[in-house]
């Protein structure tokens, strides 16, 4: 049984002009189908205007496919009876940090999604305390929020999401209004939650250094599925992923160019460790 | 200027006023506030200055800091004061041209400045011992059994503890397109009265715009976290009475049977 079934997917909506008339309908996702087993990490790869958050927003049932079905652990998303058990299961983390913390102090907020579940007081401090202790945040327990930089509100954010201790986190572009070291620190964070708690994390993004940890990738173009594979499959292709409007690691670009003047180097290189690898093999 | 205002504000301590739970101190404003309206003697207003005076006292928030609080409702008290000063009838003591200062003037004057003055005070002071999520979690159990009629209380206690959670965010919005404005040649400070309500207009619309805009992620992401609404919730931080509560509600009891005996035999 996969962790999460998306089958056929198709979600229109329609655009309308200024007087409220139909103009058009835009399939924002049109026929996605993957499957996602338990403990992997996907990434979803697209510019903007691919449909890759709206697809996102469909794994926790913000989103009702139009047609097709999206099953989390057989859950069908479309069954109101199962939409608490689907959240639960899968959380998600949104791009703005200050616009998913609602409470006023660090420790409430993390408590947040744990006492919508109606979990007992006694062990939603237990939860609170290992949720922050997982994002390295219990330093911050009792700060308010308004206080963090960027990328603690975002492991925050994660936080809040672990005490709900859900099987699958979704995150939508967590990292796009962060500086390089939150970056890093948010990142860090959602691997260490895979590696540790087995945690299947489907990040969305447009940034291609998050994406190389990846199991396996999967890029949106016009809310079609145009490439997937592991990294390095996809990230061979330098030319068709420059097409869809995407860059490539900066060393699978650079040993892109160094090959297309003639030097005899692989391009199957993710990271700036095998480029130097590749260069000193080179006589 | 906005940030002169204190009512409202926290002043963190650790006192044993902001220990109580603040369904202890909201029900005590309220007590308060009550007994000011029925006291209409000296003696009356005697027991509340030492009311008062001794839960500031306790509550370690420094005389001037309260005081400051004052401030925006002093126009307010000299219009008042001066209206009832002067076309209260009465016994005249001082007369000139349509104007008679009367000797019951003088005194309905007093104790509408000492009500005022002492309503701001009692109130401010709950809001300085009492954070803002105790207070609407505390608002919310009170008024609980508004329910029953169908009033949405937790709904409303949740929207105030967000609104507050956003005034710092909307705030720091607030002064970043006021810069952006003036950067491109927006003056906020001349002009007559209406050019600067005017010069309002750019301001607010994009903070409306990026209010609306912000409420509706904030709504997603709280539905994505299982929000869905007041019913089978259960909380972090529940409200439970300590014994110095029950002592609290015995010394409200006490000071509020001596106000009404002041006001009914004396």
């Amino acid at each position: 049984m996969s962790m999460i079934k998306i089958k056929d997917v198709i979600y229109e909506y329609l655009r309308k002009n200024e007087l409220g008339e139909v103009e058009e309908t835009v399939q924002a996702v049109d026929g996605v189908t993957i499957d996602i087993e338990k403990g992997e990490i996907v990434a979803i790869l697209g510019h903007n205007g691919s449909g890759k958050s709206t697809l996102a927003k469909h794994l926790n049932g913000i989103l009702k496919p139009t047609k097709g079905a999206i099953y989390i652990k057989e859950m069908d998303t479309k069954d109101e009876k199962y939409l608490l058990d689907i959240r639960q299961t899968t959380g998600m983390v949104f791009q703005n940090p200050d616009n998913q913390i609602i409470g006023t102090v660090v420790e409430e907020d993390v408590a947040f999604g744990p006492e919508n579940l109606g979990i007992p007081t006694s062990e939603i401090w237990e939860r609170v305390e290992k949720s922050l202790e997982a994002v390295h945040m219990t330093a911050y327990r009792e700060h308010s929020p308004n206080k963090l930089s960027g990328g603690q509100k975002q492991r925050i954010a994660i936080a809040g999401v672990v005490a709900m201790e859900p099987e699958c986190i979704v995150l939508d572009e967590p990292t796009a209004m962060l500086d390089p070291v939150g970056r890093k620190d948010v990142l860090d964070a959602v691997m260490e939650l895979n590696e540790k708690k087995n945690i299947t994390i489907i990040l969305i993004t447009h940034n291609m250094d998050e994406v190389v940890f990846a199991d396996k990738v999967y890029v949106m173009d016009h809310g079609k599925v145009v490439l997937k594979g592991t990294p390095r499959e996809i990230f061979s292709n330098v030319e068709v992923m420059k097409q869809y409007g995407l860059e490539v690691p900066v060393a699978t670009e650079l040993a892109y160019w160094l090959k297309k003047e003639g030097i005899d180097i692989s391009t199957n290189i993710l990271t700036k460790e095998e480029l130097v690898e590749q260069l000193c093999q080179l006589n | 200027m906005l940030r002169d205002i204190t009512i409202g504000q926290y002043y963190p301590s650790d006192s044993s006023l902001h220990r109580f739970d603040p369904r202890t101190k909201i029900l005590g404003t309220m007590i308060f506030v009550l007994s000011l309206f029925l006291g209409k003697s000296m003696i009356a207003y005697g027991f509340a200055t030492i009311f008062l005076v001794s839960a500031i006292k306790i509550s370690k928030v420094p005389f001037s800091f309260i005081v400051k609080g004052l401030k925006p409702i002093f126009i307010l008290l000299i219009f008042s004061v001066t209206i009832n000063v002067l076309f209260t009838p009465g016994e005249p003591i001082f007369s000139w041209w349509i104007f008679t200062i009367t000797k019951q003037g003088i005194s309905l004057a007093f104790f509408l400045a000492i009500r005022l003055i002492y309503l701001i005070l009692g109130s401010s002071l709950m809001t300085f011992t009492t954070t803002p999520t105790a207070l609407t979690d505390g608002l919310e159990r009170l008024f609980g059994f508004l329910k029953i009629i169908k009033v949405p209380v937790h709904e409303i206690a949740m929207m105030m503890a967000i609104a507050l959670r956003f005034i710092p965010i909307l705030t720091e919005e607030l002064e970043k397109i006021m810069k952006a404005q003036a950067a491109r040649g927006a003056d906020f400070n001349r002009g007559t009265l209406k050019e600067k309500m005017q010069g309002l207009i750019p301001i607010m619309v994009p903070l409306f715009v990026s209010a609306i805009r912000r409420s509706n992620d904030l709504a997603m992401a709280m539905e994505a976290r299982c929000y869905h609404g007041g019913d089978g919730r259960t909380k972090m931080k529940p409200l439970v009475y300590q014994k110095r509560d029950y002592i609290a509600y015995v010394i409200l009891g006490i000071y509020l049977i001596v106000m009404i005996g002041v006001q009914i035999f004396l």
